[in-house]
Protein backbone atom coordinates (compact mmCIF):
# COMPACT_ATOMS: atom_id res chain seq x y z
CA UNK A 1 0.00 0.00 0.00
CA UNK A 2 1.53 3.72 -0.95
CA UNK A 3 0.94 6.53 1.72
CA UNK A 4 -1.48 8.32 -0.84
CA UNK A 5 -3.45 4.64 -0.21
CA UNK A 6 -2.71 4.50 3.44
CA UNK A 7 -3.57 8.13 4.29
CA UNK A 8 -6.86 7.32 2.04
CA UNK A 9 -7.88 4.60 4.02
CA UNK A 10 -6.70 5.88 7.30
CA UNK A 11 -9.38 8.99 6.46
CA UNK A 12 -12.01 5.80 5.36
CA UNK A 13 -10.90 4.12 8.51
CA UNK A 14 -11.49 7.23 10.89
CA UNK A 15 -14.96 7.76 9.56
CA UNK A 16 -16.09 3.93 10.00
CA UNK A 17 -14.43 4.23 13.56
CA UNK A 18 -16.66 7.55 14.13
CA UNK A 19 -19.77 5.91 12.87
CA UNK A 20 -18.91 2.52 15.06
CA UNK A 21 -18.29 4.97 18.24
CA UNK A 22 -22.50 5.56 18.22
CA UNK A 23 -22.49 1.83 19.89
CA UNK A 24 -21.38 3.59 22.85
CA UNK A 25 -23.50 6.59 22.96
CA UNK A 26 -24.02 10.09 20.64
CA UNK A 27 -20.98 11.68 20.89
CA UNK A 28 -19.01 14.55 18.46
CA UNK A 29 -16.94 11.82 16.45
CA UNK A 30 -20.86 10.17 15.40
CA UNK A 31 -22.02 13.76 14.51
CA UNK A 32 -19.54 14.66 12.58
CA UNK A 33 -19.22 11.69 10.26
CA UNK A 34 -22.66 12.16 10.09
CA UNK A 35 -22.90 15.51 9.33
CA UNK A 36 -20.16 14.97 7.02
CA UNK A 37 -21.68 12.14 5.68
CA UNK A 38 -25.19 14.41 4.69
CA UNK A 39 -23.11 16.89 2.88
CA UNK A 40 -20.77 14.57 0.62
CA UNK A 41 -23.99 12.67 -0.39
CA UNK A 42 -25.88 15.37 -0.89
CA UNK A 43 -23.33 16.98 -3.48
CA UNK A 44 -22.34 13.69 -4.61
CA UNK A 45 -26.08 12.66 -6.21
CA UNK A 46 -26.46 16.70 -6.85
CA UNK A 47 -23.71 16.52 -9.77
CA UNK A 48 -24.19 13.16 -10.61
CA UNK A 49 -27.98 13.80 -11.30
CA UNK A 50 -26.35 17.12 -13.59
CA UNK A 51 -23.79 15.78 -15.58
CA UNK A 52 -26.40 12.78 -16.24
CA UNK A 53 -30.14 13.79 -16.21
CA UNK A 54 -29.90 17.63 -16.57
CA UNK A 55 -27.39 17.44 -19.57
CA UNK A 56 -29.03 14.56 -21.55
CA UNK A 57 -32.79 15.90 -20.84
CA UNK A 58 -32.75 19.42 -20.72
CA UNK A 59 -29.40 21.22 -21.64
CA UNK A 60 -28.92 18.93 -24.79
CA UNK A 61 -32.57 18.65 -26.12
CA UNK A 62 -33.14 22.47 -25.54
CA UNK A 63 -29.58 23.99 -26.54
CA UNK A 64 -28.30 21.25 -29.61
CA UNK A 65 -31.09 19.27 -30.67
CA UNK A 66 -33.55 22.53 -30.87
CA UNK A 67 -36.16 20.86 -28.95
CA UNK A 68 -37.46 23.81 -27.56
CA UNK A 69 -40.70 22.24 -26.43
CA UNK A 70 -38.28 20.91 -23.23
CA UNK A 71 -38.47 24.34 -22.03
CA UNK A 72 -42.12 23.31 -21.24
CA UNK A 73 -41.12 20.92 -18.06
CA UNK A 74 -38.03 23.06 -18.13
CA UNK A 75 -40.74 26.34 -16.83
CA UNK A 76 -42.24 24.06 -14.60
CA UNK A 77 -39.35 22.32 -12.91
CA UNK A 78 -38.24 26.18 -12.05
CA UNK A 79 -42.47 26.73 -10.89
CA UNK A 80 -41.35 24.55 -8.65
CA UNK A 81 -38.59 27.14 -6.60
CA UNK A 82 -41.51 29.29 -5.60
CA UNK A 83 -41.80 27.15 -2.73
CA UNK A 84 -39.39 29.19 -1.35
CA UNK A 85 -41.72 32.03 -1.34
CA UNK A 86 -44.58 32.06 1.25
CA UNK A 87 -46.29 34.80 -1.04
CA UNK A 88 -45.71 32.61 -4.46
CA UNK A 89 -45.78 29.22 -2.96
CA UNK A 90 -49.08 28.48 -4.55
CA UNK A 91 -47.59 28.85 -8.08
CA UNK A 92 -45.49 25.20 -7.06
CA UNK A 93 -48.99 23.35 -7.09
CA UNK A 94 -49.32 23.46 -10.87
CA UNK A 95 -45.75 21.65 -11.43
CA UNK A 96 -46.73 19.04 -8.37
CA UNK A 97 -50.02 18.59 -10.11
CA UNK A 98 -48.34 17.68 -13.39
CA UNK A 99 -46.17 15.20 -11.62
CA UNK A 100 -48.76 13.48 -9.37
CA UNK A 101 -51.38 13.51 -12.43
CA UNK A 102 -48.63 11.33 -14.05
CA UNK A 103 -47.70 9.26 -11.33
CA UNK A 104 -51.46 8.34 -10.26
CA UNK A 105 -52.20 7.65 -13.54
CA UNK A 106 -48.75 5.89 -14.77
CA UNK A 107 -49.43 3.91 -11.24
CA UNK A 108 -52.94 2.32 -11.75
CA UNK A 109 -51.83 0.20 -14.25
CA UNK A 110 -48.40 -0.45 -13.49
CA UNK A 111 -49.07 -1.49 -9.86
CA UNK A 112 -52.20 -3.20 -11.08
CA UNK A 113 -50.28 -5.27 -13.35
CA UNK A 114 -47.70 -6.38 -11.28
CA UNK A 115 -48.46 -6.14 -7.70
CA UNK A 116 -52.18 -7.80 -8.74
CA UNK A 117 -51.89 -9.29 -11.93
CA UNK A 118 -48.73 -11.04 -11.81
CA UNK A 119 -48.83 -12.14 -8.18
CA UNK A 120 -52.43 -13.85 -8.84
CA UNK A 121 -50.67 -15.34 -12.00
CA UNK A 122 -47.56 -16.99 -9.93
CA UNK A 123 -49.52 -18.09 -7.54
CA UNK A 124 -52.19 -20.24 -9.79
CA UNK A 125 -50.56 -20.75 -13.03
CA UNK A 126 -47.83 -23.02 -11.29
CA UNK A 127 -49.37 -26.50 -12.18
CA UNK A 128 -50.20 -29.22 -9.27
CA UNK A 129 -47.35 -32.21 -9.63
CA UNK A 130 -48.06 -35.03 -6.94
CA UNK A 131 -44.13 -34.50 -5.38
CA UNK A 132 -42.69 -31.93 -3.06
CA UNK A 133 -42.61 -29.31 -5.29
CA UNK A 134 -46.67 -29.50 -5.68
CA UNK A 135 -46.76 -29.57 -2.12
CA UNK A 136 -45.09 -26.51 -1.57
CA UNK A 137 -46.99 -25.02 -4.35
CA UNK A 138 -50.57 -26.26 -2.66
CA UNK A 139 -49.57 -24.63 0.74
CA UNK A 140 -48.35 -21.03 -0.98
CA UNK A 141 -51.74 -21.37 -2.62
CA UNK A 142 -54.03 -22.05 0.44
CA UNK A 143 -50.98 -19.36 2.38
CA UNK A 144 -52.14 -16.39 0.31
CA UNK A 145 -55.66 -17.05 0.32
CA UNK A 146 -55.61 -17.12 4.14
CA UNK A 147 -53.12 -14.07 4.68
CA UNK A 148 -55.42 -12.42 1.90
CA UNK A 149 -58.59 -13.47 4.72
CA UNK A 150 -56.70 -11.47 7.18
CA UNK A 151 -56.38 -8.25 5.33
CA UNK A 152 -59.84 -8.70 4.50
CA UNK A 153 -61.73 -7.16 6.92
CA UNK A 154 -65.48 -6.19 5.27
CA UNK A 155 -66.73 -9.19 6.95
CA UNK A 156 -66.84 -10.24 10.79
CA UNK A 157 -63.73 -13.01 10.85
CA UNK A 158 -66.09 -15.87 12.46
CA UNK A 159 -66.02 -19.69 11.83
CA UNK A 160 -63.97 -20.98 8.91
CA UNK A 161 -63.39 -17.12 8.37
CA UNK A 162 -61.65 -16.98 11.30
CA UNK A 163 -59.56 -20.58 11.05
CA UNK A 164 -58.21 -19.12 7.64
CA UNK A 165 -57.22 -15.61 9.05
CA UNK A 166 -56.03 -17.28 11.94
CA UNK A 167 -53.78 -19.32 9.23
CA UNK A 168 -53.64 -16.61 7.03
CA UNK A 169 -51.82 -14.43 10.38
CA UNK A 170 -49.24 -17.34 11.25
CA UNK A 171 -48.22 -16.97 7.64
CA UNK A 172 -47.27 -13.34 7.67
CA UNK A 173 -45.36 -13.99 10.68
CA UNK A 174 -43.28 -16.54 9.42
CA UNK A 175 -42.58 -14.99 6.40
CA UNK A 176 -41.82 -11.87 8.37
CA UNK A 177 -39.25 -13.93 10.50
CA UNK A 178 -37.88 -15.52 7.70
CA UNK A 179 -37.07 -12.16 5.98
CA UNK A 180 -36.49 -10.76 9.02
CA UNK A 181 -33.43 -13.15 10.04
CA UNK A 182 -32.64 -12.79 6.15
CA UNK A 183 -31.81 -8.95 6.74
CA UNK A 184 -30.27 -9.26 9.86
CA UNK A 185 -27.32 -11.81 8.02
CA UNK A 186 -27.19 -9.10 5.26
CA UNK A 187 -26.29 -6.30 8.36
CA UNK A 188 -24.20 -8.88 9.72
CA UNK A 189 -22.24 -9.53 6.34
CA UNK A 190 -22.05 -5.78 6.13
CA UNK A 191 -20.37 -5.54 9.55
CA UNK A 192 -17.97 -8.08 8.79
CA UNK A 193 -17.05 -6.51 5.92
CA UNK A 194 -16.24 -3.55 7.70
CA UNK A 195 -13.81 -5.00 10.75
CA UNK A 196 -12.08 -6.78 7.64
CA UNK A 197 -11.25 -3.18 6.62
CA UNK A 198 -10.24 -2.12 9.42
CA UNK A 199 -8.23 -5.43 10.18
CA UNK A 200 -6.18 -4.94 6.67
CA UNK A 201 -5.84 -0.96 7.48
CA UNK A 202 -4.34 -1.91 11.09
CA UNK A 203 -1.77 -4.67 9.27
CA UNK A 204 -0.92 -2.51 6.32
CA UNK A 205 -0.20 0.13 8.91
CA UNK A 206 1.84 -1.57 10.89
CA UNK A 207 3.54 -4.03 8.62
CA UNK A 208 1.91 -6.91 9.74
CA UNK B 1 -57.40 29.31 -10.19
CA UNK B 2 -55.07 28.49 -7.26
CA UNK B 3 -56.86 25.14 -6.21
CA UNK B 4 -59.29 24.30 -9.54
CA UNK B 5 -56.90 24.24 -12.12
CA UNK B 6 -54.26 22.16 -10.55
CA UNK B 7 -57.27 19.24 -9.69
CA UNK B 8 -58.28 19.87 -13.47
CA UNK B 9 -54.50 19.52 -14.61
CA UNK B 10 -54.26 16.27 -11.99
CA UNK B 11 -57.12 14.82 -13.85
CA UNK B 12 -56.56 15.32 -17.41
CA UNK B 13 -53.03 13.99 -17.00
CA UNK B 14 -54.07 11.29 -14.94
CA UNK B 15 -57.02 10.00 -17.48
CA UNK B 16 -54.77 10.37 -19.94
CA UNK B 17 -51.94 8.43 -18.55
CA UNK B 18 -54.38 5.77 -17.29
CA UNK B 19 -55.69 4.67 -20.46
CA UNK B 20 -53.08 5.76 -22.56
CA UNK B 21 -51.63 1.92 -20.98
CA UNK B 22 -54.64 0.27 -23.23
CA UNK B 23 -53.77 2.27 -26.71
CA UNK B 24 -51.68 -0.10 -28.71
CA UNK B 25 -50.86 3.28 -30.79
CA UNK B 26 -47.02 4.88 -31.54
CA UNK B 27 -48.70 8.18 -30.61
CA UNK B 28 -49.99 6.84 -27.10
CA UNK B 29 -46.47 5.58 -26.57
CA UNK B 30 -44.61 8.22 -27.66
CA UNK B 31 -46.81 10.65 -25.46
CA UNK B 32 -45.95 8.00 -22.25
CA UNK B 33 -42.59 8.49 -23.24
CA UNK B 34 -42.28 12.15 -23.09
CA UNK B 35 -44.73 12.85 -19.90
CA UNK B 36 -42.16 10.77 -18.29
CA UNK B 37 -39.29 12.53 -19.29
CA UNK B 38 -41.05 15.73 -18.44
CA UNK B 39 -41.56 14.35 -14.83
CA UNK B 40 -38.04 13.86 -14.90
CA UNK B 41 -37.35 16.72 -15.64
CA UNK B 42 -39.35 18.71 -13.44
CA UNK B 43 -37.58 16.37 -10.40
CA UNK B 44 -34.29 17.92 -11.21
CA UNK B 45 -35.43 21.48 -10.74
CA UNK B 46 -37.03 20.26 -7.72
CA UNK B 47 -33.99 18.76 -6.18
CA UNK B 48 -32.83 22.79 -6.15
CA UNK B 49 -35.88 23.11 -3.65
CA UNK B 50 -34.25 20.04 -1.69
CA UNK B 51 -30.76 21.18 -1.49
CA UNK B 52 -32.04 24.91 -1.07
CA UNK B 53 -33.88 23.62 2.03
CA UNK B 54 -31.05 21.81 3.72
CA UNK B 55 -28.80 25.16 3.03
CA UNK B 56 -30.98 27.73 4.85
CA UNK B 57 -31.38 25.07 7.64
CA UNK B 58 -27.70 24.87 8.04
CA UNK B 59 -27.09 28.29 7.54
CA UNK B 60 -29.72 29.54 10.28
CA UNK B 61 -27.88 27.33 12.70
CA UNK B 62 -24.97 29.03 11.71
CA UNK B 63 -26.31 32.55 11.59
CA UNK B 64 -27.90 32.13 15.08
CA UNK B 65 -24.99 30.09 16.75
CA UNK B 66 -27.90 27.29 17.48
CA UNK B 67 -26.73 24.60 19.45
CA UNK B 68 -24.51 21.87 17.46
CA UNK B 69 -23.77 24.89 14.96
CA UNK B 70 -20.04 23.62 14.26
CA UNK B 71 -21.71 20.44 12.63
CA UNK B 72 -23.74 22.49 10.05
CA UNK B 73 -20.81 24.43 8.80
CA UNK B 74 -19.08 20.29 8.49
CA UNK B 75 -22.19 19.43 6.58
CA UNK B 76 -22.16 22.88 4.28
CA UNK B 77 -18.31 22.82 3.85
CA UNK B 78 -19.00 19.15 2.52
CA UNK B 79 -21.74 20.16 0.28
CA UNK B 80 -20.13 22.67 -1.31
CA UNK B 81 -16.39 20.97 -1.98
CA UNK B 82 -18.26 18.12 -3.15
CA UNK B 83 -20.41 20.12 -5.88
CA UNK B 84 -17.46 22.42 -6.85
CA UNK B 85 -15.03 19.70 -7.32
CA UNK B 86 -17.72 17.75 -9.63
CA UNK B 87 -18.77 20.90 -11.34
CA UNK B 88 -15.30 21.50 -12.29
CA UNK B 89 -14.00 18.66 -12.48
CA UNK B 90 -17.17 16.24 -13.74
CA UNK B 91 -17.74 12.81 -12.07
CA UNK B 92 -14.74 11.09 -13.44
CA UNK B 93 -12.44 13.70 -11.42
CA UNK B 94 -10.10 11.55 -9.44
CA UNK B 95 -10.95 13.65 -6.31
CA UNK B 96 -14.22 13.37 -6.56
CA UNK B 97 -14.17 9.35 -6.70
CA UNK B 98 -11.78 9.33 -4.00
CA UNK B 99 -14.33 11.50 -2.12
CA UNK B 100 -16.60 8.80 -2.99
CA UNK B 101 -14.66 5.43 -2.28
CA UNK B 102 -12.94 6.90 1.25
CA UNK B 103 -15.50 9.44 2.43
CA UNK B 104 -19.21 8.42 1.58
CA UNK B 105 -18.73 4.51 0.67
CA UNK B 106 -17.57 3.99 4.11
CA UNK B 107 -19.72 5.76 6.79
CA UNK B 108 -23.14 4.70 4.56
CA UNK B 109 -21.83 0.73 4.58
CA UNK B 110 -20.87 1.36 8.27
CA UNK B 111 -24.04 2.90 9.00
CA UNK B 112 -25.91 -0.04 7.54
CA UNK B 113 -24.12 -2.51 9.52
CA UNK B 114 -24.52 -0.66 12.88
CA UNK B 115 -28.31 -1.77 12.26
CA UNK B 116 -26.97 -5.19 12.72
CA UNK B 117 -26.73 -4.29 16.60
CA UNK B 118 -30.00 -1.99 16.84
CA UNK B 119 -32.18 -4.96 14.98
CA UNK B 120 -31.01 -7.41 17.33
CA UNK B 121 -31.77 -5.32 20.25
CA UNK B 122 -35.67 -4.58 18.84
CA UNK B 123 -35.84 -7.86 18.17
CA UNK B 124 -35.04 -8.67 21.64
CA UNK B 125 -37.69 -6.65 22.96
CA UNK B 126 -39.99 -7.92 20.28
CA UNK B 127 -39.42 -11.37 21.07
CA UNK B 128 -40.29 -10.73 24.94
CA UNK B 129 -43.73 -10.38 24.08
CA UNK B 130 -44.01 -14.25 24.49
CA UNK B 131 -46.80 -14.60 22.24
CA UNK B 132 -47.30 -17.06 19.75
CA UNK B 133 -47.17 -14.98 16.85
CA UNK B 134 -43.52 -13.35 18.51
CA UNK B 135 -43.00 -17.41 18.71
CA UNK B 136 -43.21 -18.01 15.47
CA UNK B 137 -41.26 -14.52 13.89
CA UNK B 138 -38.05 -15.60 16.45
CA UNK B 139 -37.73 -18.96 15.65
CA UNK B 140 -38.33 -18.40 11.33
CA UNK B 141 -35.53 -15.36 11.88
CA UNK B 142 -33.37 -18.09 13.97
CA UNK B 143 -33.78 -21.06 11.71
CA UNK B 144 -33.06 -18.90 8.53
CA UNK B 145 -30.15 -16.86 10.02
CA UNK B 146 -28.46 -20.33 11.39
CA UNK B 147 -29.16 -21.87 7.95
CA UNK B 148 -27.17 -19.00 6.13
CA UNK B 149 -24.25 -19.71 8.08
CA UNK B 150 -21.91 -22.84 9.08
CA UNK B 151 -22.67 -22.74 12.79
CA UNK B 152 -26.17 -24.34 11.47
CA UNK B 153 -24.62 -26.96 9.33
CA UNK B 154 -22.39 -27.92 11.98
CA UNK B 155 -25.80 -28.11 14.56
CA UNK B 156 -27.83 -30.17 12.08
CA UNK B 157 -25.00 -31.64 9.42
CA UNK B 158 -25.91 -35.27 10.99
CA UNK B 159 -29.23 -35.00 10.42
CA UNK B 160 -31.72 -35.99 7.23
CA UNK B 161 -31.14 -33.29 4.55
CA UNK B 162 -34.82 -32.25 4.89
CA UNK B 163 -34.70 -31.41 8.48
CA UNK B 164 -31.55 -29.41 8.17
CA UNK B 165 -31.15 -25.52 8.84
CA UNK B 166 -30.02 -24.42 5.73
CA UNK B 167 -33.08 -26.63 3.83
CA UNK B 168 -35.59 -25.51 6.28
CA UNK B 169 -34.56 -22.09 6.22
CA UNK B 170 -34.89 -22.35 2.03
CA UNK B 171 -38.34 -24.05 2.63
CA UNK B 172 -38.99 -20.70 4.87
CA UNK B 173 -37.70 -18.14 2.35
CA UNK B 174 -39.15 -19.38 -0.62
CA UNK B 175 -42.95 -20.64 0.42
CA UNK B 176 -44.09 -18.83 3.97
CA UNK B 177 -42.05 -15.64 3.31
CA UNK B 178 -43.47 -15.49 -1.01
CA UNK B 179 -46.75 -16.35 0.30
CA UNK B 180 -46.47 -13.40 2.82
CA UNK B 181 -45.00 -11.04 0.12
CA UNK B 182 -47.70 -12.16 -2.55
CA UNK B 183 -50.92 -11.04 -0.12
CA UNK B 184 -48.83 -8.16 0.87
CA UNK B 185 -47.69 -7.24 -2.60
CA UNK B 186 -51.94 -8.06 -3.90
CA UNK B 187 -52.83 -5.43 -1.13
CA UNK B 188 -50.18 -2.31 -2.01
CA UNK B 189 -51.29 -3.19 -5.56
CA UNK B 190 -55.16 -2.95 -4.66
CA UNK B 191 -54.38 0.05 -1.98
CA UNK B 192 -52.22 2.11 -4.73
CA UNK B 193 -54.71 2.17 -7.18
CA UNK B 194 -57.63 3.06 -5.30
CA UNK B 195 -55.48 6.20 -4.09
CA UNK B 196 -54.28 7.19 -7.28
CA UNK B 197 -58.08 6.83 -8.45
CA UNK B 198 -58.95 9.09 -5.57
CA UNK B 199 -55.88 11.49 -6.45
CA UNK B 200 -57.35 11.45 -10.10
CA UNK B 201 -60.86 12.49 -9.05
CA UNK B 202 -60.14 14.94 -6.51
CA UNK B 203 -61.08 12.80 -3.23
CA UNK B 204 -57.85 12.86 -1.87
CA UNK B 205 -56.02 16.41 -1.78
CA UNK B 206 -53.62 16.47 0.61
CA UNK B 207 -50.83 16.84 -1.84
CA UNK B 208 -52.41 20.72 -2.27
CA UNK B 209 -51.16 21.60 1.46
CA UNK B 210 -52.75 24.15 3.87
CA UNK B 211 -55.37 26.26 2.20
CA UNK B 212 -56.03 24.04 -0.76
CA UNK B 213 -57.66 21.05 1.15
CA UNK B 214 -60.61 23.39 2.06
Amino acid sequence: MTTGQLILNGIAAFLTLCIFSFLYKDNPFYKFAERLVAGVATGYWTILLYHTNFTDKVIEPIFINGQYHYIIPAVLGIMMWTRFSRKWSWISRYPIAFYIGIGSGVSITVYLYTYLFKQLQATISTPLTLDLAGLNVLIIVIAVLSALIYFFFSSAHKGIFNVASRFGIYVIMIGFGAGFGLTVMGRVALLVQRIIFLRDYIVALFGG
Amino acid sequence: MKRELPLMIVLIFGTFMAFQYFVPHRISSDLYQEFNNWTIIIGIFAMVVGIGSLISLHYNRIKFKKPGWGYSTVTIVCLIGMMSIGLIGGTENDLFLKLYRHGLAPVTSTMFSLLAFFIASAAYRAFRARTILATLLLLAAVVVMLGRVPIGEILTGWLPRPLQFSEISNFLLYVPNTAAKRAIFIGVGLGVAAMSLKIILGIERTWLGGEGRK
